[in-house]
């Protein structure tokens, strides 16, 4: 942390802008020689450790304690550094049901696109259930031709197959249906998204062996927790790419994110990859379950709601700069952020540094997966001035993230799920980053409509 | 931990040996037959049609009695809301300013709530009420959002006939299914 405030390059290059208010050309990011001011935190978790490290005896770079002492010893299993013991994912829950709720990844402390096991996002309705694998069994039967019990050691005999790809909430970002923007730093309302490398057994050799034929078939899954978590699964997607997961980034399954096991849709709402699994029934139809009619389904102006909109649409967001972060000095910046989308892989991130009246297009860190994270990169030579940061997605559908004013006037307030609207950063002339929207998405309400559910 | 490992290598030689004659996608087939009166135990969902309701009943007064033991603290008299939803009561429609997503004015399915109360209610123990007790509290909850009377009781045969106000207020997204 101390760190990245002293951080910085004061000197003054002049590159060539390829969009307004000092955007430059991205691949200036592989240039060599190129050293970028640091955005530092603010929040006053990121002065307490400032103050630690001060408070400390004065240290001596070229002649460091840790030099002279024997380290630490071997671990049984690894921790993060002391000094990163801020970067925290961010609790809210029920007042009288502790496990009813959810916690943010700390998306704006992190890099690259993988995030870490005991950061990824929690979204859970009772709690979290503490399975013995040797007592769990999942059951698949309905419409099947052999009604069949798994147990866990049985399942982890089957041949596996593993993808990197995103798990995002239905109800993530929903903040951004607030009338007046909230000041969180963004991990804080856009962080029911994380990004894993699931491994486990394919659905569909699991549902080949009872023996599913019918396409237009559902498949209706149950989790094991205190709240029988259901939901319903088209077929067609079940055999298509569905993962019944055991390990997340190559361990087994943390207990938050379903030990022993649980659904992986790629590119499909939260919710519906289901944790802690133990039963599948194939069905006609859906069961029209609470979690797939009462909510995580999206109320239009009509009065009509959207039911069964279950691929998350494509969206971005700039990491760094962000709110609350603070731009020490004018120079030379590198902007960076994510983009994901459920139909497929990113195919461009434009940024704009004037509130969206110029773009440039910006680095696209390679690998580039479907349905997966894709960290993206842009220098910006910042001059002291006000500016206003934005990014957009174009997936390769052709769909691209729409304004916030485009996504409240197509989908009104009251949608609750799906907010996947451009996100705008404003830097002041002091360098203090903040949440805004823009002037035509200013109605100066006072009322909040995103409350939690 | 050793002996675990050698019956897992050797569990997986043999699926090498079966694979040679299986087609490509199957895999090593390890379930084990699931019977139907084992199945019974598992299944608690509740279809739209009313396949999977239990036996039993209850009606609007029987509900009204363990609404308030269990269920008021959180959500409040008469459904109003507390720390957990609003259940009843809504003023405001789904086209109104802010509009209130409740039972009455949002909920297409009264099957939906069956299932939902008997998984996952009351929350600080769910699983715990009966049959009997479910249908009853199901009985109150559509009693107060006005779409079943006083004397209504529910059962697998009158709960699946009840029409909930909001039953079209959906728009299918996934392409050709249950219209
Ligand atoms: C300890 C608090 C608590 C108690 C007691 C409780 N509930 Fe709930 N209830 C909740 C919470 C919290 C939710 C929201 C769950 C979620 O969305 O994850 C909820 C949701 C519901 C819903 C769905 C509401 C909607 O609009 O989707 C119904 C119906 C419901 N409860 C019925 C009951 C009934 C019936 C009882 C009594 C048998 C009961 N609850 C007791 C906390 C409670």
């Amino acid at each position: 942390m101390a760190d990245k405030k002293l951080a910085g390059n004061p000197k003054q290059t002049i590159f060539k802008a390829v969009a307004n208010n000092g955007l430059l050309d991205r691949r200036l990011l592989l240039k060599s020689g190129l050293t970028f001011v640091a955005a530092s935190v603010t929040a006053n978790m990121a002065n307490a450790s400032n103050a630690n490290s001060k408070s400390a005896k004065k240290i001596d770079p070229a002649n460091p304690p840790w030099m002279h002492t024997p380290g630490a010893p071997f671990s049984n299993y690894g921790k993060p550094s002391v000094h990163e013991e801020d970067v925290v994912r961010y609790p809210a829950a029920n007042s009288q049901v502790d496990g009813n709720g959810s916690s943010w990844t700390p998306l704006h402390e992190l890099e690259g696109m993988i995030t870490p096991n005991g950061l990824h996002f929690e979204r859970h309705h009772n709690g979290v259930p503490q399975i013995d694998p040797a007592e769990h069994r999942l059951l698949i039967h309905g419409l099947v031709k052999q009604a069949s019990f798994f147990t866990v050691e049985d399942l982890l005999r089957y041949p596996m197959h593993s993808q990197i790809c995103f798990l995002e909430c239905g109800g993530n970002s929903n903040a951004g249906f607030n009338k007046r923007p909230v000041g969180a730093s963004a991990g804080y309302f856009h962080g029911l998204v994380s990004c894993s490398e699931w491994t486990g057994v394919p659905l569909s050799v699991l549902l080949n062996e009872v023996g599913v034929d019918n396409k237009d078939h559902w498949l209706i899954a149950e989790g094991a927790d205190a709240f029988a978590m259901n939901i319903s699964i088209p077929m067609e997607k079940a055999m298509d790419d569905a993962i019944l997961a055991f390990y997340q980034n190559g361990e087994r399954l943390r207990p938050e994110n379903g030990y022993p096991m649980r659904l992986i849709l790629p590119g499909w709402e939260g919710v519906m990859n289901v944790k802690w699994l133990r039963r599948l029934t194939v069905a006609e139809s859906p069961v029209m379950a609470r979690n797939e009619t009462a909510r995580y389904t999206e109320l239009l102006p009509s009065g009509k709601a959207n039911m069964f909109s279950m691929e998350m649409e494509a969206k971005s967001l700039i990491t760094s700069p962000s709110s609350g972060m603070h731009l020490q000095q004018k120079g030379l910046y590198q902007i960076t952020g994510l983009a994901w989308s459920g139909s497929g892989k990113v195919s461009k991130v434009e940024v704009s540094a004037d509130g969206g009246e110029s773009w440039a297009e910006a680095e696209l860190q390679s690998p580039v997966l479907e349905k997966c994270f894709t960290r993206f990169r842009i220098p910006w030579q910042w001059d002291g001035s006000e500016s206003v940061l934005k990014s957009r997605v174009t997936d390769e559908s052709g769909y691209r993230q729409p304004e916030r004013s485009e996504l409240i006037s197509q989908r009104g307030r009251h949608g609750f799920f799906h907010y996947n609207a451009i996100v705008s950063w404003a830097v002041d002339s002091e360098g203090y980053v903040t949440h805004i929207y823009d002037d035509e998405d200013n109605d100066n309400g006072t009322g909040i409509d995103a409350d939690w559910d | 931990m050793m002996m675990k490992i050698t019956i897992t290598a050797l569990v997986l030689t043999l699926i090498g040996i079966s694979c040679v004659s299986a087609e490509p996608s199957a895999g090593p087939n390890l379930g084990r037959h699931a019977s139907p009166d084992q199945i019974k135990r598992w299944q608690i969902s509740v279809m739209p049609d009313g396949s999977g309701l239990p036996a039993g009943q209850g009606n609007v007064s029987q509900g009204k009695i363990i609404y308030l033991q269990k269920c008021q603290s959180c959500h409040g008299p008469d459904g109003q809301g507390a720390s957990a939803d609003q259940l009843a009561g809504a003023s405001m429609k789904l086209t109104d300013e802010w509009p209130e997503k409740t039972i009455g004015t949002y909920w297409p399915f009264a099957t939906t709530l069956f299932d939902f109360n008997r998984r996952s209610m009351p929350m600080l123990a769910p699983g715990s009420l009966s049959d009997n007790e479910v249908y009853a509290v199901t009985a109150y909850l559509l009693y107060l959002n006005d779409i079943i009377d006083e004397k209504a009781v529910m059962n697998a045969n009158t709960l699946k006939k009840v029409r909930m106000p909001n039953r079209d207020g959906f728009i299918n997204m996934y392409k050709d299914n249950d219209k």
